[in-house]
């Protein structure tokens, strides 16, 4: 037991498991119905992710992270719901299942081949680093980002959408948290800010679309294409 | 200071042109801030053309002559769009709602900021926030019109560029990563090229493909493009302009960046990536553009023809080659602007999008007539305008660097392509027309604009200035090692 502890630290154990339950959200993602499911998803991947840099703050003893940890927390769990909930709450709160191209359970292998890939994309990129904790990020990273990908693509409704893209750029910075701590902090700033424009942006044109056409079924609107 | 001024000047005039009052003031402030961002991007361009950097903020603020090249081509255009804006928005929202007409304005001073930010930052994780920013900062501008097929344009638009960004991320923070573990060095370009040799060839192959395939998708590059033909061609014109000639090109210009730092390691093959992405480009939008229907598509479609020349002209690899690509850059966004200013004259006089539907133009709209016919020529590459000289500069540098099969497929390519561009062209500007539609007199500013525009393309078509022929040959040293 006690070479247990010795190689498998508290912290380590702490890191994996949230690693282990943001891989989840990401997949609860690709399963979830209804849309206000899916932006509480959304919400709980963003205090994984903050919970990853706050983990590795404390193992560099790095300020620095503390702050992105703080900054996902503001951004991500708070505006960013607050700001979809204000542009496009009808659309929120409609419960009615989200439409998609696939049926949940072949998503759902769909998505499991997408983390196997992620891992074997991955795996030729862990020799160069040591540090246990980039082993576990990088991988969750790019399967998250797959993963959000791949909501994008099935999706139908522009909610859902949104979502997908703001868990893809989670799954970037899941990765980024571990491989590249020490990013500047004006970096990290701007791309909170940048966030935050997205979720502004895609929503009022979310509110827009559905004040002109009438639906949000983005997936359906097809008047632009070759003949 | 220059370059900070330049950063400022648009934040300033978006600010002021939300101002309510006389209904010139939004496009009046826009045009004066555009100029002058104009004389203080060629004052950099003059400077860097001499072989020194601009520098305003070490390491973060700063230009070199590449950086500088296509910081003078987004002012340019971006003066041009100006102009002409101020009569095409005015005509399409028409007098009764100045307040649509003031947010354009601000929203078009914003899109101009970040596309000059592109090349001004020199860290390579605010460029990617640059990029991003163009998107976001654009997707209303895409919608303007307000149409359900302006706002699916707009919805396509921004959802695939903003996937595609996410990638690119990922590929930012992993040459970050290569970074600090061969040691500390500025994260910009110029830090990364210095540091290429000791950072691991696997993190900057991953990169490499992660930023090219993000930044691919916002440079349309097949099969990443869908989203292209439509966002270029459902905008106002003057925005159709900036789109297609310059906002492609910034982001085209963050993935050539990429050239040298990946040189140095042999194993990754970038220029095969670049060649292959590149034909793929070329060829489908060559064989596309013969059946589109709607003419403003027909220029947008050609933009992903040329990104991919530009791109195949880098992977060429040879010192000729490079220099065709950084002046098929600046032809390219001179006589695409201009094609964009003539679709939009010839939108306004006729009212229809549809090739089928213009028919001898020349007889009823000759002013537009001539500039379609003018920036159809340019853009399909005749002679002698200025997308002949880099077409042909790339093709020579190909056959004299042996590569026979890949110059051979280009010519090939750009030769369909001429005919898929000039076939239409032609029906609509010659034919015969079944009923005279529409008889408008263009507004003294598309005149302007058309003009002003057709300049550049004609003369570097003849002959090329000195300081930028100086300006082009540095530009393509810093994309080789």
């Amino acid at each position: 037991m006690s070479e247990l502890t010795s190689t498998f630290s508290v912290l380590a154990q702490l890191a994996a498991l949230t690693a282990g339950l943001f891989l989840l959200t990401a997949f609860g993602m690709v399963a979830m119905r209804q849309v206000l499911a899916s932006l509480n998803l959304f919400v709980w991947q963003s205090v994984f992710l903050a919970a990853s840099a706050f983990l590795l703050g404390i193992q560099h003893a790095s300020i620095h992270l503390y702050a992105v940890a703080a900054i996902t927390l503001v951004t991500k769990t708070v505006l960013i719901p607050w700001l979809l909930r204000r542009t496009i709450s009808q659309e929120i709160y409609a419960r009615r299942e989200i439409s998609q191209v696939l049926n949940i359970p072949s998503s759902l292998l769909i998505s499991v081949a997408l983390a196997i890939f992620a891992y074997f994309v991955s795996t030729p990129l862990l020799g160069v680093s040591g540090e246990p904790l980039v082993k576990l990020n990088l991988p969750i990273g790019i399967a998250g980002l797959l993963l959000g990908a791949y909501v994008v693509m099935v999706r139908r409704e522009a909610v859902p959408q949104v979502i997908g893209i703001l868990s893809m750029e989670n799954g970037a910075f899941f990765a980024g948290v571990a491989i590249a701590p020490d990013l500047p902090l004006i970096a990290e700033l701007a791309a909170a800010f940048d966030v935050l424009i997205i979720a502004l942006v895609m929503g009022l044109l979310t509110r827009r679309i559905h004040e002109r056409v009438g639906t949000t079924a983005v997936g359906q609107m097809a008047s632009l294409k070759e003949e | 200071m220059e370059l900070i001024y330049i950063l400022i000047i648009p934040a300033l005039a978006a600010g002021l042109s939300l101002i309510p009052g006389k209904k010139k003031f939004a496009p009046a402030v826009t045009l004066l801030g555009t100029l002058i961002i104009l004389v203080f991007s060629w004052a950099t361009a003059v400077h860097t053309s001499r072989g020194e950097e601009m520098v305003a903020l070490r390491n973060w603020v700063s230009c070199d002559s590449l950086a500088a090249l296509v910081l003078l081509l987004v002012a340019f255009v971006g003066f041009t769009a100006a102009i002409f804006s101020w009569g095409y928005i005015e005509k399409i929202v028409g007098p009764d709602d100045p307040g649509k007409i003031r947010r354009y304005y601000a929203r078009y001073n914003l899109f101009l900021l970040s596309m000059l930010a592109v090349p001004i930052l020199s860290q390579v994780a605010l460029v990617w926030i640059a990029i991003e920013l163009t998107t976001l900062l654009s997707v209303f501008l895409v919608s303007f019109e307000n149409t359900p097929e302006a706002l699916e344009a707009a919805w396509k638009y921004v959802v695939l560029t903003c996937m595609g960004a996410a990638f690119a991320l990922l590929g930012v923070l992993i040459l970050y990563w290569g970074m600090s573990i061969s040691g500390k060095g500025p994260f910009t370009w110029q830090g990364l090229v210095d540091a290429s040799s000791s950072i691991s060839p696997v993190l900057l192959k991953a990169a490499f493909l992660f930023i090219l395939v993000g930044f691919g998708t916002k440079a349309g590059l097949v099969p990443l493009h869908t989203w292209l033909p439509d966002a270029h061609s459902q905008a106002p014109s003057p925005v159709c302009a900036l789109l297609s000639g310059v906002e492609t090109t910034t982001v085209l210009y963050a993935i050539l960046r990429l050239l040298p730092i990946l040189k140095g390691a042999p194993s990754i093959q970038v220029e095969t990536w670049f060649i292959v992405f590149g034909l793929l480009s070329v060829g489908v939008a060559a064989f596309l553009l013969i059946q589109v229907k709607d003419y403003k598509r027909l220029f947008a479609f050609s933009t992903v023809e040329h990104m991919g020349i530009i791109l195949v002209a880098a992977g060429l690899g040879s010192s000729a080659a490079q220099y065709g690509a950084t002046f098929q850059m600046v032809s390219h966004a001179l006589s695409k602007s201009f094609c964009f200013f003539a679709a939009g004259s010839t939108l306004l006089a006729v009212r229809s999008r549809d090739i089928s539907a213009v028919r001898g133009l020349i007889r009823t709209s000759p002013v537009a007539a001539v500039a379609l016919l003018l920036g159809g020529l340019a853009i399909a590459g005749a002679p002698p305008f200025a997308v002949f000289l880099s077409e042909i500069s790339i093709l020579k540098a190909g056959l004299a660097s042996g590569q026979y099969l890949t110059t051979g497929l280009l010519a090939v390519f750009i030769v369909i392509a001429f005919c898929g561009i000039l076939f239409p062209i032609n029906r609509m500007v010659f034919g015969n027309p079944g009923e005279p539609s529409g008889n408008r007199v263009l507004g003294a500013t598309s005149v302007i604009t058309l003009v002003l525009a057709a300049i550049p393309i004609l003369l570097f078509g003849l002959y090329i200035p000195e300081p930028l022929h100086e300006l082009l040959r540095l530009a393509a040293v810093s994309l080789g090692r």
